[in-house]
């Protein structure tokens, strides 16, 4: 079989094997719901139980205080929706930054038609956000503050303690979406001081269709599904028994060999960025340069367009992703990689290499060898490298 | 995204690639905004044939393909046949493109269209049925993205 290459980490991750061996009792055997009276469904209740309880310790939480959702997606919508709705009579502005997710940009988009107002922080252009821009932006009527931990596509990391702290000063909660952070960056809910935290299971080993939302208690969100009473009466719907168990297992295993298994990736992820910084041209990394997940780097390559970069490295077995519109179907650029300044040219032509413990340095030696090949290929085709030759051309002959 | 077995064929081995030395029209369309630019460069003989031709493309695999494609066809074709090559005809050659990338096949036929009226100029000519081309294929066009 051709050589394939996963660098697609801050997508998706495949299932550990000892996470789907926790998880197929619960398909096969153990499938009581946690509703049921009966023994058979109080086992499964009793297991989620100790499965949350295990969750939340790895984020220095009570147990309580963790709600199991279908995913990132769906805790992103509930922290920012269902919130603004408790706390609207209090106030209708919203914090939160140029660089979120789309489950957050979107859901607070769709807040500002429902009559919310919403700040948008910009970022400087290595990604990270100035705690002086929140203390400028934050009113008396701002009730919420959500900032991205580490960022998607750039893996920039914000400084997220003091943010929420000048949050908490005005009065306002504070909302984090840790779904790329966790496992790659230490969480302690106490020391972050946030009131909200969304993560997924599948961004660390775990199953797809699974993740949670940490509410500190006090907060008065809203209920985000009707229906029966699970979750606290928050989010309505049988657990997920199976991927419950899943996430806790891949949380366990993902925290077990936490300092090891990150600070692998941080060395392959730093060769990555300097070896190709050294031997490509015209070659930029979006992001800041420490300050970052330590499985993520995001290159933007000049005169070249995303799309036909990430299909060039397919055919050599390496699987990427980039910020290119044409990649995304829409006519324009990432907005995370405008926000950092980049003008649509070079945010066309992004690539972003996401890592994980299973990469390994002859994966990487691999794909720097295809990016080098591809880019001159590449290049050679584009009118802007022409463009820029002949312009250097001109330079140089009047000198 | 879905692509035909010969867009894949045409991204991966484009056909005329390349500049010429001294072409008889040049035109290059598109805005690297959007993320494509098309140019195209003609050589056109005394009976008016398309002798040679070569393209250079910043865009995407359809982009690149439809170029390929298009330099193709127009290749030992006469100025009105050329004329007569089509977005939708490129498109058909290619086995279809998925909707989203339809747009990138208009950029094709407006490079083709552009070198040809560059040709024109220079020759103090009229050329029948050839428009002055938009350069910028997407300044009409609407971000359709919905969420």
């Amino acid at each position: 079989m051709a050589r394939q290459i996963y660098l697609d980490n801050a997508a998706t991750t495949g299932v550990h094997p000892e996470v789907l061996d926790a998880m197929v009792p619960y398909f096969l055997e153990d499938y009581g719901n946690p509703s049921s009276l009966y023994e058979f469904g109080q086992q499964a209740k009793a297991d989620i139980t100790e499965a949350r309880s295990r969750i939340a310790a790895h984020i220095n939480a009570t147990d309580r205080d963790i709600y199991f959702t279908a995913g990132g997606t769906e805790s992103d919508n509930w922290a920012l929706k269902a919130t603004a709705d408790a706390y609207k009579d209090k106030g209708r502005h919203i914090i939160t930054s140029a660089i979120e997710h789309h489950a957050i940009s979107h859901s607070a988009e769709w807040l500002e038609k429902q009559g919310f107002e919403v700040t948008y922080l910009p970022v400087d252009s290595e990604g990270i956000i100035d705690p002086a821009t929140l203390e400028a932006a934050i009113r008396e009527d701002t009730i919420l503050v959500s900032i991205i931990h580490g960022n998607n596509e750039i893996g920039a990391l914000q400084p997220i303690k003091e943010l929420a702290a000048i949050a908490h000063a005005h009065g306002a909660l504070f909302h984090t979406d840790a779904v790329q952070s966790i496992a790659h960056v230490p969480i302690d809910v106490e020391e972050l001081g946030v009131d909200m935290l969304s993560a997924s299971a599948h961004k660390f080993h775990g199953p797809k269709g699974i993740g949670f939302l940490y509410i500190r208690k006090g907060v008065r969100t809203r209920s985000f599904e009707h229906g029966g009473a699970q979750e606290r009466k928050r989010r309505a719907g049988t657990e997920n028994v199976p991927g419950i168990i899943g996430m806790a297992k891949a949380l366990d295993i993902a925290m077990a060999n936490f300092e090891q298994r990150t600070a692998y990736e941080l060395e392959l992820r730093d060769y990555l960025i300097e070896r190709v910084l050294a031997e490509v041209e015209h070659v930029r990394l979006n992001g800041h340069r420490t300050k970052r997940l330590s499985n993520n780097v995001n290159f933007s390559f000049e005169f070249i367009e995303g799309e036909s970069l990430l299909l060039s490295l397919e055919q050599r077995g390496i699987m990427a992703s980039s910020g290119s519109a044409c990649a995304s179907g829409s006519l324009d650029p990432s907005h995370v990689l405008l926000a950092i300044g980049l003008t649509h040219e070079i945010a066309h032509g992004s690539l972003r290499l996401s890592l994980s413990e299973k990469t390994t340095r002859d994966d990487i030696d691999y794909t720097i060898d295809a990016i080098k090949e591809v880019v001159v290929n590449l290049r050679k085709m584009s009118p802007l490298y022409e463009d820029f030759l002949q312009g250097k051309k001109a330079i140089s002959a009047v000198k | 995204m879905a692509y035909s077995d010969k867009v894949m064929d045409h991204f991966s081995n484009p056909r005329n690639m390349g500049e010429l030395e001294n072409p008889s029209g040049v035109g290059t369309v598109g805005n690297a905004q959007c993320g494509d630019i098309m140019r195209v460069y003609l050589d056109i003989d005394d009976n008016n044939v398309v002798r040679d031709v070569k393209f250079k493309t910043f865009g995407c695999a359809a982009a690149v393909a439809t170029s390929s494609m298009a330099t193709e066809l127009v290749k030992g074709k006469t100025i009105q046949e050329a004329l007569q090559v089509t977005n939708d005809a490129v498109c058909e050659a290619l086995d279809g493109l998925p909707p989203v990338k339809v747009h990138c096949s208009l950029l094709a036929e407006e490079a083709i269209h552009a070198a040809l009226w560059d040709y024109a100029e220079k020759n103090n000519i009229v050329i029948e049925g050839l428009k002055k081309p938009k350069t910028d294929i997407h300044e009409d066009e609407e971000d359709a993205e919905e969420y």
